[in-house]
């Protein structure tokens, strides 16, 4: 009995190996971000509702660059058709993407995120500048004309309005595409708004490198990487009343009985505000397809044409209920021009 | 003589009886400790569970609305032919749903605003619901029928309690006007809290309400299924030849060691390496299934292997003495007495060697299984997931109704754990035999 089980398990797994590779895949395979998760979602599960002959799309989180790094393995079944990113594909990932043959590379900019400042729903509602969140977590502010470490305890020590609780902020990790831009819509402004740039620059630094020195957070406790999503973001706040968390606006609109939104420069962030560019701290999200896979996986083709449609990403489309700051009419015309046509990243 | 007595007298004096009671008492704090140790244990279990339950209960319970349903032929099948199936895929069920519920509910359907509040009470998976009505049977076509549909996660966190009513209406996710349509139909009897079976048949979705664990199940059992039809035969095989055949020497250690070691591995370098082998290498596709039995196979392999070998150790060897005496050859030897003698212990390592599968997630994230799979996976080789790959994924949703969900599900796969660790613990106790 046992040879014959150990027999018959063999032959079965046997059979299940050389069977696999010569089916082929008739489902999109999409990976990437995980701000753009839950609109590929919902998009997905739409798309899989309103077509009868072809599957949902199967979609992974696990970052904007991990996503982009797998989306350049190469081109074939193999591999994934999609790359969600809240951030543009950077010039290397397309040279490396073009070494390994994936040279068609469709870009879809298909809405915008903004990134919020919010507190306790017990406290008042804050109004934030960049200048204020500059001077609350970066590692050095300038004094008198000069850089010293950041000597400030409270946020009343930045800002006379704001209340006196100790600086603790939960910012995204450096591993989100959201970090990049709170660098560089937050910290950078507020860099230049209270003259540490002009500092750095006057002291022998280029641009760029008084850019990156504005970034660097204080490491003593009050600014407080968050590695994992929004999620463990909240679970902070509700644990330390007194902090301060970075949200998307899609998680905020979720949870406005948990949390209270901050104002940066006198404008609350709403979808109105982003989409006008009123709100200083938004931006873009993005998906990327391989143009090759396009008429080989089936349902590609209709799922892009599908995402970049009215009925999805229109002001009235179940994203933008979600939290998507939908595009202006005419870019999205644009888009769906350009998704026509096929229109390809430039080498 | 003298020193008997005095030795006598240690045993008995004052000074004796002290340092007695002094052990006495050392002994009871020492048992005391023990104690401590479990009851300390057992509350962080009670904790953890009555965390769990408290939270998970109500995702059992799911909110419907009970609306007459008018399946109107100009909407559903406008051509009239019953075999344009297209067109029956894609009519708009969703307006049936809002027509019956404005008409319930006894607003005006014209205004723009009071109509988008009302829309919001129902899901956004009404139409699949009553499009599924359809496809199984279209004679209901231009019938009007009883429907019990899904209320939205909004509708649903407020019956549940999880919004609170005393929140402002402007920080709610649902307005004054909305909760008294709700309290309007829950005094009618047209709204209220039924079981919810969705939970377990449907597969991922970006609603709570129409989220569940269907394809995680599925995606587990075919995972299960490919860890007993590798893992165990393999690990037997290997147990079988290191106890019974191969000469002990330095070789054989060295095998030892490294299984050792493999049995401690993290596991999400087993996902590493399946990424590399099955997926890279051999082709395999990315999210199946059974690439994720595969990867779980290699991580439970050592676990069976180590279990087994104790189990085979233990068999007696007057036993084997005796069948070899009698002119048994060694395979006789190992079918006929060893094998069937150590199956309880073969089978206890296998079952607790599956239920760490069972639970396992990193290396799953490796070979694309974190993934939003919506339909089915009919064979292994289809993308799917996994139980606790589906709690990660709710425990870091946005929606409240992900919440509870988080909890139910975490409830379910508890459920598949402690019966599975009951059958170890039963089995065991049936075919162990004592020597």
């Amino acid at each position: 009995m046992n040879r014959f089980a150990i027999a018959a398990s063999t032959l079965a797994v046997a059979a299940l190996c050389t069977g696999g590779p010569a089916l082929a895949r008739d489902q999109v395979q999409i990976a990437g971000s995980s701000t753009v998760l839950p609109y590929a979602q919902i998009v997905a599960e739409d798309f899989g509702k309103t077509y009868s002959k072809f599957k949902a799309p199967v979609v992974e989180s696990g970052g904007s660059s991990a996503g982009l790094k797998q989306f350049c393995k190469g081109v074939g079944e193999g591999t994934i058709d999609i790359a969600n990113s809240s951030r543009p594909i950077k010039d290397s990932e397309i040279k490396a993407c073009a070494e390994a043959g994936v040279k068609n590379i469709m870009p879809v900019r298909f809405g915008y995120d903004g990134i919020v400042f919010a507190t306790d729903a017990k406290s008042d509602a804050w109004a934030l500048e960049p200048k204020d969140v500059y001077l609350a977590l970066a590692a050095e502010i300038p004094v008198d004309g000069k850089m010293v470490e950041n000597p400030n305890k409270t946020w009343k020590d930045v800002n006379d309005k704001l209340p006196d609780w100790k600086i603790v902020a939960y910012i995204p990790g450096e591993k989100h595409g959201t970090r990049e831009v709170f660098e560089e819509k937050v910290l950078v402004i507020g860099c230049e708004a209270a003259g540490g740039h002009k500092i750095y620059v006057d002291g022998g630094m280029d641009t760029k490198a008084a850019g990156k020195a504005c970034y660097k957070v204080r490491k003593d406790g009050g600014a407080v990487d968050i590695d994992g999503d929004y999620t463990e973001t909240l679970a902070r706040i509700q644990s330390n009343p007194t902090g301060v968390g970075v949200f998307g606006l899609s998680f905020y609109e979720n949870n406005t009985d948990k949390l209270n939104v901050a104002t940066m420069d006198g404008i609350a962030p709403s979808v109105e505000t982003i989409s006008s560019g009123k709100y200083p701290v938004s931006r873009p999200l993005f998906f990327y397809v391989k143009k090759d896979h396009i008429g080989v996986i089936p349902g590609l083709k209709e799922y892009v044409e599908f995402f970049t449609s009215e009925k999805m990403i229109g002001p009235d489309g179940p994203l933008a209920d979600y939290g998507l700051v939908p595009l202006p009419e005419e870019e999205l015309e644009a888009l769906q021009e350009e998704v026509e046509e096929g229109k390809v990243l430039s080498m | 003589m003298t020193d008997q007595t005095a030795s006598l007298a240690s045993f008995t004096g004052e000074e004796a009886q002290k340092k007695l009671r002094k052990r006495h008492r050392a002994e009871r704090r020492f048992r005391a400790y023990g104690v401590a140790a479990i009851l300390f244990a057992l509350a962080f279990l009670v904790f953890l569970f009555t965390s769990i339950f408290s939270q998970g209960w109500s995702a059992f319970l799911q909110t419907s609305i009970k609306l007459p349903v008018e399946f109107s032929q100009d909407v559903i099948n406008p051509s009239g032919n019953p075999d344009a199936e297209d067109e029956i895929f894609r009519a708009n069920y969703v307006k049936l749903a809002r027509a019956a519920l404005y008409k319930q509910l006894g607003i005006d359907a014209e205004d723009r605003k009071v109509r988008r509040d009302a829309n919001k009470l129902l899901s956004r998976g009404v139409d699949v619901q009553l499009r599924d009505m359809v496809l199984r049977d279209p004679s209901i076509i231009g019938k009007t029928e009883d429907v019990w549909l899904l209320a939205s996660d909004d509708a649903d966190a407020l019956l549940k309690g999880s919004i609170d009513r005393k929140t402002p209406s402007d920080r709610r996710a649902v307005n004054d006007q909305q909760v008294a349509w709700i309290d309007q139909l829950v005094d009618k009897g047209d709204m209220e809290k039924r079981f919810n079976t969705g939970l377990f048949v449907n597969g991922a979705s970006s609603n709570p309400e129409t989220a569940g664990l269907g394809v995680a199940l599925i995606g587990s059992f075919f995972m299960m299924l490919t860890v007993v039809l590798l893992a165990v035969p393999l690990g037997v095989c290997a147990a079988l030849y290191l106890e019974e055949y191969a000469p002990k020497g330095k070789i054989s250690d060295t095998i030892e060691v490294n299984i050792n070691n493999l049995a401690a591995v993290p596991s999400i370098v087993f996902g590493l390496l399946g990424l590399a082998v099955f997926i890279n290498f051999f082709g395999l596709p990315r999210s199946a299934s059974l690439v994720g039995g595969l990867v779980l196979t290699l991580m439970t392999l050592p676990t069976i292997i180590i279990t087994t070998r104790a189990a085979i150790r233990a068999v007696p060897p007057s036993i084997r003495e005796a069948a070899l005496g009698v002119g048994a050859s060694k395979m006789q030897l190992i079918g006929h007495h060893v094998l069937p003698l150590s199956l309880p212990g073969i089978l206890t390592g296998t079952i607790i060697g599956l239920v760490q599968a069972l639970g396992e997630t990193a290396p799953l994230l490796m070979i694309g299984m974190v993934a939003f799979v919506v339909e089915y996976p009919t064979t292994p080789l289809d993308p799917a997931t996994g139980l606790p790959v589906q709690i990660y994924m709710w425990a870091s949703s946005a929606e409240r109704g992900f919440v509870e969900r988080t909890a139910g599900a975490t409830m379910v796969l508890l459920a598949f754990l402690i019966v599975m660790n009951s059958l170890a613990v039963y089995l065991r106790n049936k075919f162990e035999r004592k020597w």
